[in-house]
């Protein structure tokens, strides 16, 4: 390449942008350090010099309005100046172990984009003070030697990362809980915050390692360039994972705010008639395909239909599945994954599981029950998990309503016995 | 003023708060406490204290609701506004 070319990545379309993975490149390749720094350049660290940089990377992180990618997005610049502020040497933790089997985003930007993860915790450390870093991923994941392979390449990183592998379970990527296994081997939430207290009771930057590849971005290009894509509130481009009756299921490259019905599209369209989408992982909302359609991924969209962006990952489900059957199904899931530790979780999961299985199988006698459970229950936990389980059998609720009064009436469901469409485990 | 609160992970279902505190605290069906969410009203602060005090695993609290706080008088002492559940 050129000295006088413009290396910055930019925006064709709404459906043509490549800044996390390189355009047109080779989904099953691992980009290595050449090739990353062919097309991005180096990492930038030499650009925000002492104290003074370090506080100019957060706020160009703050002013590029970059909000986390791990589901519940929270402003990264917020949390950067949060940590950075706190009492002690900080420590980055880079979340890459993506507990919701719906989403494969991580996976796929750590196999194609490493050296991108590395460099955004190289720069995540310097903005907050760290000088150790830990990657996560899940136990026995192909991603491991990736990871190594990379970090191999590198010898000029001032920041050690050391890689971590996690138990293959639900909440176990939770924040908290992260941070708990990594201080005693338990990896189950707690009600401390991590930025406060964390790894070795130091202040902890927990960050999905897709929102550590969009702070390598922000800091070569600018906040500015990162928000002549997405929407003024949900700014950047974003992974979603498309999943279900499409064509071509895998992981995309979107602007924030293409409407889901575009989503589908680049996964191939539906394969076959939809009545529904899942949107946001296990813990998210069931929205009929027709409000589902135009819905514009992004978390101010999403949040003004009264559903959260989550994890952006997409299930669609088709015609001739039943909803209910679906979700009777996820919530059993979601059951077993509860870390056990909080009542209402460790019993009101369960509960519901059961009622959602009577409503499938035509036993309407249960419905009254089932409401007043899903009503007591959010709110009460360490965690969000049953919030989300909640969320999840609330819309199913709505979005299968017709299927909900047929089943009430006695009338068992044709698809109760499958085959179901939303994958439990995460792929090996 | 103060607000009740409770770690969840903490609470075990003893249930000993619905018996002292029945104005506050409902139990569902399975036991676990389902809390108030305003302030507790001046005259159901004595029986809040004795209720928090009275969990077996000091899973409820009762917590100050935020106020001015006033500066500390002098320094490595905590300011009484502040200071979390005094029992009893």
């Amino acid at each position: 390449m050129t000295a006088t070319m413009d290396p910055r990545p930019h925006v064709r379309t709404a459906l043509d942008v490549a800044r996390l993975f390189a355009r047109d490149a080779d989904p099953t390749r691992t980009a290595n350090l050449d090739e990353h720094e062919d097309r991005l350049g180096p990492l930038p660290l030499a650009v925000y010099p002492n104290r003074p940089g370090r506080q100019r990377l957060i706020d160009t992180v703050a002013r590029a309005g970059l909000r986390g990618r791990g589901g519940a997005g929270f402003p990264t610049g917020e949390k950067l100046a949060a940590v950075a502020a706190g009492k002690g040497r900080a420590v980055v933790v880079a979340n890459g172990c993506e507990g919701d089997p719906t989403s494969a985003k991580d996976q796929a930007l750590l196999a194609r984009s490493p050296h991108l993860v590395l460099d955004g915790i190289a720069l995540a450390a310097h903005a907050v003070g760290a000088r150790e870093a830990i990657l996560c991923v899940h136990r026995d994941s192909p991603l491991i030697d990736v990871v190594y392979a990379a970090l191999h390449e590198r010898d000029r990183d001032t920041v050690a990362v050391e890689v971590v592998e996690v138990p293959d379970r639900y909440v176990a990527s939770e924040a908290s809980a992260l941070v708990n296994f990594l201080n005693n081997g338990d990896a189950r939430p707690t009600t401390t915050r991590p930025s406060v207290r964390g790894v070795r009771g130091r202040p902890t930057l927990v960050d999905n390692v897709e929102t550590l590849a969009h702070i390598a971005l922000v800091a070569r290009f600018g906040d500015a360039w990162f928000r002549e894509a997405g929407t003024p509130d949900s700014p950047g481009t974003l992974l979603v994972t498309v999943g279900g009756a499409v064509n071509r299921p895998g992981v995309y490259e979107i602007e924030a705010g293409l409407p889901l019905s575009d989503a589908l599209e680049l996964a191939g369209g539906e394969s076959e008639a939809l009545a529904a989408v899942q949107i946001g992982g296990l813990g998210g909302s069931w929205l009929p395909i027709d409000d589902a359609a135009e819905l514009p991924l992004a978390h101010e969209t999403c949040r003004d239909v009264g559903i959260p962006l989550g994890v952006a990952a997409l299930v669609a489900l088709p015609a001739r599945a039943c909803g209910i059957a679906e979700t009777a199904r996820i919530l059993r899931h979601l059951a077993d994954e509860s870390a056990g530790q909080c009542g209402p979780c460790m019993f009101g999961l369960p509960a519901v599981a059961d009622d959602m299985e009577a409503l499938a199988y035509g036993d309407g006698s249960v419905s009254g029950q089932l409401h007043r459970r899903l009503g007591v229950i959010p709110g009460r936990g360490a965690c969000s998990h049953p919030d989300g389980a909640v969320r999840l059998a609330v819309t199913a609720l709505h979005t299968f309503a017709d299927d909900v009064a047929a089943h009430a009436h006695g009338e068992p469901c044709h698809a109760a016995q499958g085959p179901f469409w939303t994958p439990l485990r995460i792929p090996a | 003023m103060s607000t009740l609160r409770l770690d969840p992970i903490m609470c075990h279902a003893h249930g000993l708060c619905a018996e002292l505190l029945p104005e506050l605290v409902e139990l569902d069906e399975w036991g676990y406490p389902l809390l108030d969410p305003d302030e507790v009203p001046p005259e159901l602060e004595a029986a809040a204290k004795r209720a928090a005090a009275a969990c077996p695993t000091l899973a409820l609290k009762l917590e100050r609701s935020v106020v001015p706080v006033p500066a500390p008088r002098e320094a490595g002492r905590p300011s009484g506004a502040l200071s979390l559940p005094r029992h009893g």
